[in-house]
Order: C-alpha cells, then sequence, then structure tokens
C-alpha cells in the first residue's frame, strides 16, 4: 500500500569519505548520475563512430588521419576497409543502444528522480543499484576493449545474427576475440538491467508515500516502471541468447548453429542449431528494448508539456493506460522483425496485427499531447521546445512503422534505409530529445545551477532541423531501395544516391558538432550557471518541493504527504496556477 | 518561438510530402506479376500516412502558435481530458490501422500461401561469402545431391556435386547469373552456404532472407525482359555491400540459347 | 539431480577456461624464429643441385570456367576472355605446373639467414599471381593489387596464425609474415570466391615451383641426404604429396622426378 516504509532499513547518515559518496555511493542520486554521465560519455563515443561512418559512405578514400593509429589494420594509412565500416556500424549500434538509450531516460533520469517524485528516501535497494550500475561499467569497458584486440571490434551488427556471429574468425575479421568480448559485454549488461528492473518495479510499488496512489503517479513514474517491468522480462531472454551464443562460440555447441556450414573453405564442425532460434530469442528482447528506450521519453514530455503548457495533461488515465498496453504489446510483435527471415509466413498475420495495434496507444499518447497544448499558455523554455520536437519526431518516426508493420510492403523496405530512418527517429533521435528536454528540466535540480537558455534554444533549432535533414532523405532513397549496412555503393542503382548521402554527412557532421554547444553548456552551467530556487519551473510534483540539489535522504528525514494529482497546473480560482501535490488546499475538480 | 515552430514544421512538411509526391525518388517500374498489388498498397499506405502526417505536424505547429504565452493574462482551459474524445480516437486509430492491413493481406498470402504451379521452372540459389550461384537441374529435370566434403570454390564446385557418381548431377548447370525466362513461373529454392543471406530484387518485388540450414522456396512470374540487379540485405560479412548478381529475364527463345552456352561451359 | 548439477557446475568452469585460453591463443603471437643453436656452416665449393620434372598420368581434368560476373571490374580485365580454374591445370607435354618442391627434410643442422628481399603477390585480374609459391619463415611477403576493386587476403593457416584483412583499391600494399614453417598455405580472398593462392613457408631456400615445362630445380644444396617433396594441388581440397629420399655429393646434380595421377 501507498505507505512510507519504516522496515525498510537505510542508511540515514551521508558518506564522507570520496570514495564511499562519489564511486561506490548507495545515493540514489550519485548513481542516477554516474549513470547519466556513463551515456553522456557513449553518446559522444557513438556519435564520433557514426561521423566516421558517414564519411566513410560519401569520401571512401578519405584518409582519416589517427585512425591508423587506433587500428593499423582496420584503417591501413588512415582508409578505412570494409570490416572496419562494419566494426564501427556493430559498436556505434550497441553502444547507442545499450548504453545510451537503455542508460540515461531509465538508469539515468529513473533513478535520481522516481524516489524523489514518488516521496521515497532512496530505492528500495541501494546495494543492488550500485552493483548494477558497476555491472554495466564493467559491460562498458570490455565492449570498449574490443576495439583494441588483434583483428578488431565485431562485424555482425548491433543483432549479431549467428552464423555470423557464432562460427569464429572464418567469417571474417573481428569474429575472433572481438565478437566474444561482444557477447560477454551484452551478457554482463543484461545483468546490471536486471538488477535495476528489480529495483525499480520494488521502489514503484512499495516506496510510495502516504497519498500517492498509483493514480497520482506523475507520468513519468509511470513510463519508468512499465520499462522496468518490460526491461525485467526482456534482458533475462537476451541474457539467455547470449549465453548460448557464447557457448556455440567457445564450447562447441550448436544451439545456432546448423549442420553442413562450409566457411571459408572449412567445414564447420556444428549441426543441428537454428538461426532463427536466435533471432526469435534476439527480438522477443530487441523489439521490448525498443519501448524501453522510448517510454520514458514519452513520461518525460508529458511531465513537461503539462508544466509548460500550464494546464493539466490531456486524458491522464489514458496516457498510463496506453503505456501499460504499449508494454504489454511489446512482446506480442517481435516477429515484425523477422517477416523475410524464413519463418512460418502464416505467423506473420498475427505479428502484423499486434504490430499495428500498437498503433493505437501511440496515437492515443499523441492525441494527448496535443490535447495539453490545446487551450494551453505555451512558455518556450529549452525543456518545453525538446518535448514539442519529440512529439513532431515521434510522428514522423511511428507513421513509417505504418509501413514496416506490413509483411507485404516489406519486400520493399526490409534491410532499406528507410528502416535506418525509421528507428533512427523514434527510438533514436525521438528518444535523445526526450533526454535533452529530461536534462534542460531537471539539471537545475540535480546540480543546484540553471542551464543556459539562450544556448539551450540555439541547440535545440540547430538540432531538431539538423536530425530531419539527416533523417527525413533516409526515408526517399530507401522506398527507391537504398540498403543498410553497406560500407560503400557499387550496386548500379545505389550510385546516382550518392548526392543524397553527401547531403546526409553534411548534415550529420553540422548536427553532431552543435552537440558541443549543449556539452559545454551542462560542464559550464554545473559551476558557472546561475543558482537554481527549489522551484525554478514552478513545477507541482515532489521533486521541486525538496532544495535543489536535495539533500541526502531527499525529504530531511519527513514523509511527504501526498493530495493531489501530479498535473494541477491552471486550476481556476488559486493565485498561484498551480498546485503542487503536497498542498492540503482543495480543488474542486479533484478526483 | 510559436511561429518559429509553426514555419519549421509547415516547411518540414511540405518539403517531405513534395518529394514524396513528385517521386523524385521512387521504387522502379515492377515487372513482376505481384508488383503492381503491393505498389497499390504501398500507395495506399502512404495517402493514409501522408494524411495523419500533415494534420499532426501541422496541428502540432499551430497549437505551439496559438497557444503560445502572450503574457496577456488569458486564462488556460483547465480540463483533464475528455473520454468520448478517448474513445473516438482509440476506435478511429484501430479502425484505420487494423483495417489497412488486413486489406493486403490477400497480397501476402498470395506471395507465401500459394504455392509454385507445378510447372514452374525450379532454379536452386546458393549464397555464399560473397555470392551467389544458381544450379538448374539440368535436361533431367532433376538436382543432383550435394556432398559437403566436395565443396571447392577454387574449383569452381561452389556446390559439392559429384558429377563423377551422381546420375542426376552430371547435367546440373551452376551459374553465376540467374537467366529466367519472361511469362513463365519460376521458383527459387533458397540456401545458404555459410552465414545468412537475403536475395532482393527491387523490380520484382521480391526478397527473402537465405537462411543457413534450411531450403526456403518463393516464387514470382517476370513479365519484362531485361537485366536486374540482385541484391543482399543480410549482413553477411565484409564483402556484404558487394554481394551482388544479376537477374537476366529473357525470351523463352533466348533463355534456351543461353541455357545451352550456360550448358557448354560446365 | 546431484549429478546433474555437477555436470553443469564442470561446464560453467569449462567455459571460463576456454575464454580464457582464447584470450591468450589469440593474443600471443610469434613473429621471429628462434636462432637455430650451433649451425653447420655451408662450404659454397662443395653445394650440388637437385633436378627434375613432374610428370601427370590419367586423364587431363576439365577444367571449369570461373564465372566473374559478381564483380564487372574483374570480368572487364579480361576482356571477354573465359578464365578458367587453376588447379587441375596440366601442361602440353603431360607434366604438372604449380608444383611445390622443396626439402622437407635434411636441412635442419644448416642456419639461414632470412632474405631482405620480400616476395611479391599481386592480385591482377581478379586471379593471385603467382599462384603457387615458396616463401621463407620470416621472410616479407608484399601484397600488392593491379586491380580497381576491394580485395580481400585471407591464409589459412593451421600452424600459423589465420588473419583476413581487406584492401581497398588504392590502398597502401600489406607486408606480413609467417612465423613457422607450413606447407602449404591456402589463400582466398572472401571478395572473389574463385581467387585461390598457395603459398609454402620453409625454413630452408630450397625450394621451387614447376613451370609451364614441368621441371624443376633446387641450388645449392651441401652434401647429404635429403627427403624432397612434392606438392600438387591436384587430387583433392588439400592438394596431394609425394616424397623421395636423395643423396647429394660435393658439387653432384641428381635428378629426381615425379609422377601424380589423377585420383
Amino acid at each position: 500500500m501507498p505507505e512510507a516504509h519504516a522496515e525498510t532499513a537505510h542508511q540515514h547518515h551521508a558518506p564522507t569519505k570520496f570514495i564511499w559518496k562519489y564511486i561506490f555511493s548507495l545515493d540514489h542520486k550519485v548513481i542516477g548520475k554516474q549513470y547519466y554521465f556513463l551515456a553522456l560519455f557513449s553518446v559522444v563515443v557513438g556519435m564520433i563512430l557514426s561521423w566516421l561512418m558517414r564519411i566513410h559512405l560519401v569520401w571512401p578514400n578519405a584518409k582519416l588521419y589517427g585512425l591508423d593509429l587506433l587500428s593499423p589494420a582496420g584503417a591501413p594509412g588512415g582508409v578505412m576497409t570494409p570490416e572496419y565500416y562494419l566494426s564501427l556500424m556493430t559498436l556505434h549500434g550497441t553502444i547507442m543502444i545499450f548504453f545510451v538509450l537503455t542508460t540515461a531516460p531509465q538508469s539515468g533520469f529513473g533513478n535520481y528522480f522516481l524516489p524523489i517524485q514518488i516521496g521515497a528516501e532512496d530505492m528500495a535497494f541501494p546495494r543492488l543499484n550500485m552493483l548494477s550500475f558497476w555491472t554495466t561499467f564493467v559491460a562498458l569497458m570490455v565492449l570498449l576493449s574490443t576495439f583494441f584486440v588483434t583483428d578488431g571490434p565485431p562485424i555482425s551488427g548491433w543483432t549479431g545474427y549467428p552464423p555470423l556471429s557464432a562460427v569464429g574468425s572464418s567469417a571474417g575479421p573481428g569474429e575472433g576475440l572481438g565478437q566474444t568480448l561482444w557477447v560477454i559485454s551484452i551478457a554482463i549488461f543484461c545483468i546490471g538491467s536486471l538488477l535495476g528492473a528489480l529495483n525499480f518495479i520494488a521502489t514503484t510499488l512499495d516506496l510510495r508515500t502516504k497519498g500517492m496512489k498509483l493514480m497520482r503517479l506523475p507520468l513519468t513514474c509511470w513510463a519508468w516502471f512499465v520499462t522496468a517491468v518490460l526491461g525485467l522480462l526482456s534482458f533475462a531472454v537476451l541474457f539467455g541468447a547470449c549465453a548460448l551464443l557464447l557457448l556455440d562460440r567457445v564450447g562447441g555447441t550448436s544451439f545456432f548453429i546448423p549442420g553442413g556450414l562450409i566457411v571459408s573453405d572449412k567445414i564447420m564442425p556444428h549441426s543441428g542449431g537454428s538461426p532463427l532460434l536466435y533471432q526469435h530469442l534476439f527480438w522477443f528482447f530487441g523489439h521490448p528494448e525498443v519501448y524501453i528506450a522510448i517510454l520514458p521519453g514519452m513520461g518525460v514530455t508529458s511531465h513537461i508539456i503539462s508544466c509548460f503548457a500550464r494546464k493539466p495533461i490531456f486524458g491522464y488515465r489514458a496516457m498510463a493506460y496506453s503505456l501499460m498496453a504499449i508494454g504489454f504489446l511489446s512482446f506480442t510483435v517481435w516477429g515484425h522483425h523477422m517477416f523475410l527471415s524464413g519463418m512460418s509466413p502464416y505467423s506473420a498475420f498475427s505479428f502484423s496485427l499486434f504490430t499495428m495495434a500498437i498503433g493505437v496507444p501511440s496515437a492515443i499518447k499523441t492525441f494527448n499531447w496535443l490535447g495539453t497544448l490545446w487551450g494551453g499558455k505555451i512558455r518556450f523554455t529549452s525543456a518545453m521546445l525538446f518535448s514539442i520536437g519529440f512529439v513532431s519526431l515521434f510522428v514522423t518516426g511511428g507513421l513509417s512503422g505504418i509501413f514496416l508493420a506490413q509483411p507485404q510492403l516489406d519486400p520493399m523496405l526490409h534491410a532499406t534505409y528507410f528502416v535506418v530512418a525509421h528507428f533512427h527517429m523514434v527510438m533514436g533521435v525521438a528518444a535523445i530529445f526526450g533526454m535533452f528536454a529530461g536534462t534542460y528540466f531537471w539539471f537545475p535540480k540535480m546540480f543546484g545551477r540553471m542551464m543556459n537558455e539562450t544556448w539551450g534554444k540555439v541547440h535545440f533549432w540547430t538540432t531538431f532541423i539538423g536530425v530531419y535533414c539527416v533523417f527525413m532523405p533516409m526515408h526517399f532513397i530507401g522506398v527507391e531501395g537504398a540498403i543498410r549496412r553497406y560500407s560503400t555503393w557499387t550496386d548500379n542503382y545505389l550510385i546516382p544516391m550518392i548526392p543524397v548521402h553527401e547531403f546526409m554527412t553534411i548534415a550529420a557532421l553540422f548536427t553532431g558538432a552543435v552537440q558541443f554547444i549543449f556539452l559545454i553548456n551542462v560542464f559550464w552551467s554545473m559551476f558557472k550557471g546561475e543558482k537554481a530556487t527549489d522551484n525554478p519551473w514552478k513545477g507541482t510534483s515532489l521533486e521541486w518541493t525538496v532544495p535543489s540539489p536535495p539533500p541526502f535522504d531527499n525529504f530531511a528525514g519527513k514523509h511527504p504527504v501526498v493530495y493531489h494529482g501530479p498535473y494541477e497546473y491552471g486550476v481556476p480560482g488559486k493565485d498561484k496556477d498551480y498546485v503542487m501535490q503536497d498542498s492540503p488546499e482543495k480543488i474542486e475538480d479533484d478526483e | 518561438m510559436g511561429l518559429a515552430f509553426f514555419v519549421v514544421l509547415v516547411l518540414i512538411t511540405a518539403v517531405s510530402v513534395y518529394i514524396f509526391g513528385a517521386h523524385i525518388w521512387w521504387p522502379p517500374h515492377a515487372i513482376s506479376t505481384i508488383g503492381p498489388s503491393v505498389d497499390h498498397q504501398f500507395n495506399l499506405t502512404l495517402i493514409l500516412t501522408g494524411i495523419i502526417f500533415v494534420c499532426a505536424q501541422l496541428g502540432l505547429g499551430y497549437f505551439a502558435w496559438k497557444y503560445r504565452d502572450r503574457k496577456d493574462g488569458r486564462k488556460v482551459i483547465y480540463s483533464h481530458g475528455n473520454n468520448k474524445l478517448e474513445a473516438g480516437w482509440t476506435i478511429a486509430a484501430a479502425v484505420v490501422f487494423i483495417g489497412l492491413n488486413l486489406i493486403g493481406f490477400q497480397i501476402w498470402a498470395k506471395m507465401y500461401f500459394t504455392p509454385a504451379p507445378p510447372d514452374a521452372l525450379q532454379i536452386q540459389v546458393q549464397g555464399q561469402q560473397f555470392a551467389y550461384y544458381f544450379r538448374y537441374p539440368g535436361p533431367d529435370g532433376k538436382f543432383g545431391p550435394t556432398h559437403v566434403e566436395k565443396v571447392d570454390d577454387a574449383t569452381g564446385n561452389f556446390f559439392g556435386l559429384d558429377r563423377d557418381h551422381d546420375q542426376d548431377s552430371k547435367d546440373d548447370i551452376v551459374t553465376a547469373t540467374l537467366g529466367v525466362p519472361v511469362n513463365r513461373p519460376v521458383e527459387l529454392i533458397l540456401r545458404s552456404k555459410d552465414v545468412g543471406h537475403s536475395f532482393f530484387v527491387r523490380e520484382l518485388r521480391i526478397h527473402q532472407d537465405l537462411v543457413p540450414g534450411i531450403e526456403i522456396p518463393i516464387h514470382f512470374t517476370a513479365t519484362e525482359t531485361g537485366r536486374f540487379e540482385i541484391v543482399c540485405t543480410q549482413l553477411c560479412g565484409l564483402g556484404h555491400y558487394k554481394m551482388r548478381a544479376f537477374l537476366q529475364v529473357m525470351t523463352e527463345e533466348d533463355y534456351q540459347k543461353w541455357l545451352q552456352s550456360q550448358m557448354a561451359a560446365q | 539431480m546431484n549429478k546433474q548439477r555437477f555436470l553443469w557446475l564442470c561446464t560453467l568452469v569449462a567455459v571460463f577456461l576456454i575464454v580464457g585460453c582464447n584470450k591468450k591463443e589469440s593474443t600471443t603471437e610469434e613473429t621471429t624464429t628462434p636462432a637455430e643453436q650451433q649451425a653447420t656452416p655451408i662450404d659454397q665449393a662443395t653445394v650440388g643441385e637437385v633436378t627434375g620434372k613432374v610428370a601427370f598420368s590419367g586423364d587431363k581434368p576439365k577444367l571449369a570456367v570461373i564465372h566473374m560476373d559478381q564483380d564487372p571490374v574483374c570480368v572487364q580485365k579480361h576482356q571477354g576472355e573465359a578464365v578458367h580454374v587453376e588447379d587441375g591445370e596440366v601442361n602440353e607435354n603431360g607434366t604438372l605446373p604449380n608444383v611445390f618442391v622443396y626439402v622437407k627434410e635434411g636441412a635442419e643442422k644448416y642456419s639461414f639467414a632470412t632474405p631482405s628481399e620480400p616476395v611479391t603477390l599481386d592480385q591482377n585480374g581478379c586471379m593471385y599471381k603467382p599462384h603457387v609459391f615458396g616463401i621463407m619463415v620470416g621472410q616479407d611477403l608484399h601484397i600488392i593489387s593491379s586491380d580497381p576493386t576491394t580485395h580481400n587476403i585471407h591464409p589459412m593457416p593451421k600452424d600459423n596464425r589465420e588473419w583476413n584483412e581487406s584492401q581497398p583499391p588504392g590502398a597502401a600494399p600489406l607486408d606480413k609474415k609467417f612465423a613457422r614453417s607450413e606447407v602449404m598455405i591456402p589463400v582466398k580472398c572472401n571478395q572473389h570466391p574463385w581467387m585461390r593462392a598457395y603459398i609454402g613457408v620453409t625454413k630452408n631456400p630450397f625450394y621451387s615451383v614447376t613451370g609451364s615445362d614441368g621441371t624443376f630445380s633446387i641450388k645449392g644444396l651441401p652434401p647429404g641426404d635429403y627427403t624432397i617433396e612434392a606438392w600438387t594441388a591436384i587430387g583433392g581440397p588439400n592438394g596431394q604429396t609425394q616424397d623421395q629420399k636423395v643423396t647429394i655429393g660435393p658439387k653432384e646434380t641428381k635428378s629426381v622426378d615425379f609422377a601424380f595421377k589423377a585420383s
């Protein structure tokens, strides 16, 4: 029940030693920041990798000085080889999906704000929390170590389909130790995510303060909760897939490798496995993973749009239920990644129908965001700009999903840049817009100082236009049949598309470059920004009732009591235009 | 700021709609019997999503502009939502999305549920790092068995045929180009020698993964002659980008001549 | 039940061990040859020679045409001429080309300086030139490309380290070495499945490859007893070999002939 819990024993004294305070901290706020900075580091790495890829695509003979120092074989004399392109692509995908999209919105912001927003002192299991961060950290280190192994990082993509990823170095450079380390890294990451998910679920269910009914939870908390459930159910499956793949690679088993394969003139000593089994396991994780990346962004967007439109979120219940519906349906659609994989074509019916069905709650969310803006008094802070940008990108990226959900259209679009555009728009850029919005919104609370709003707006406009310039053209050439995962264009019909690629590369270099405005803004504001008040945005949820930054146990030993829903903005007949969640005053329309 | 949003979203929408509408980049003309129905479904989806795209983006831009804070003391519309509206757009979205899909299912059924006609020309397609090879059964109409240990790329025995001992293999024809006669049903049997590959011919609107360990049949009837690119779309290793072959659709007469010349080159 | 648990535990431990071993294996790498101890010097005044011919009996194998359709660059280079598979070629005079003949045993007591001259392997017309060649342990292999297309060089040794590197058009030549003797190492191009070369890596400089007349000669052999081995690609994926013993006196030239059958 939503009671404050006395029996969950927490450490009540803030540690004083540096190592316990900042490194192996049990404080959810420090762990949240650790996750955030881990993701920030990863996103910079991942973005630089995407730059290198985009440069190679349009200027294949360009000499990238310094790259040959990192990998003499992958870039002899600075000229990238096709296999090195695939290595970078694999690491770009892996880093971005696991270490950015999964960590920052959920483990980063979630860790920091879930306990505060529900009125708890900390997460339910602080030690588990610390463990899950350090497990994730180890996973990242293992992944990055693949840059330095002899035959280079793996080349089989972030999906790591066997047999390519399973048969070892005969299949190509990078398929030796690099691929083994990749599998180990992902397996470790799964463990970290599972621990994190458990903690989120327990915290949301058990540690809500008095009056914090489920239907009074901020939508961010709903999003983090549903995401945690998805993580718990899907990462367990991915862990299994990784364990089996690892055994196939080093243990001589044949879970995913059928008999009679000849790779590089060698008969493979395997028999009886099924490559499709891996694909099923992987996508059973892989599709919920898409929602793990995007749901927290939806939560943040709802939270921010309501705050800066200065009116209640439109259809709170519909928003919460649609999160749950998306979460549930996300486990029923994985087969749409496999329409052409050789699985039974009959199953395409059900996967396709469920996929279309998942468009319904997504549409509900979009309508409700529009409904929230309708009749509001919109304040265009940087956080609000990124939230509105999120809605635009989500619509654009979501609609291309209507094409890809239809098996009958898949023969035209499967594995083309249309797909690349689709998932970058909807789970890549939109989710990252959610993170930007969250950063601009919560930075004052996390660091006690305001970010620079002018540069925030410059950052938004350049990024928003930039990402449309990068990803919109991918739809166009994708429709014509531009194939993804090609390192160079040799096919007759792909060569005329090179000018479009040049445009996208230039746009990507520009868009990437303006992200440094954000990075500088973050680090500059951390030390030099204007001091923040407790509630700079006039928000209503509990994080705005505590000092910026909050003390060690968040509420200074007190337990807040909640009287209202989280989005009481623009309440008629009140002096202020908002009513805080812990304010005991009455609202006529209150549920 | 709200006006800027409106203008930018109008621009993005207008450019996107124009480029799709003007077919600046467009799928090539379809040359298979299944092609036109796929294209029809594609166009239908494009129109429908196009309408939603325009309405949603412009709506978003318009709201951002119209409901900006003008510091004029205007009260916001204090509303927690409207259940009738929620139910309305839920049902509308469900009907549109699921209905669209149901309309298209018969195309999928034609591709995969209807077996190839019994008189279809059978051709084996083998993908390997990083090339396709095609095997025709020859005059006897039978594919000889394959032997893993006989496979040798250096001597051109990509399938592992034992022509000295297997009667059925003697007249099998192995080629590097897929030659097919026009207007005749063709059934391809897809297999892979090493890792996953894919078989994609844009003009045929045919696309299917080659999965190691299983043989997957697909069928089509080409309606026009010409030379078309077959490309690999499943990441198969370092030469993935170069893995391709050509589909040569010929008149029946040319096809027979071509087959004879290929037989002579075995 | 307990037994099963024990089995699983064993598997787990085994997995860790294998992963551990794997790492070691691929990170350690020998590139230098250990200097032979107490090597006997060679008296250049007394050295002899082995010459010979490699004959072939049986039906000439039918050579398949190579289909290069996949890469137009390769097709263009040959200007419409049909290219045939090289393994299985027989000379006009009934002898075999591309036979690698070398001193397998008998030269262990001598030490040989690694030649400073590299051996060049060219990729031309999407074929390896030469098709069969020898190289000494530690000697440089200089790999160049004359084709405006991306090649990939993938030796598939049993005793040496396997590697697999691409060479885009215009890229710098690759320089490689083999750390251990091995006859023969097949080389393939992962871009063009038909491309194949064979490298014989030896500890001594006593090797030769037969040409279009089917003859070979190995010069500079100090007097002594030797085992001469001939290797041909004919007759199976790994080819076949024949050994012959020969004794060389001072300044003697001995003739050693081999005869292979189509298997």
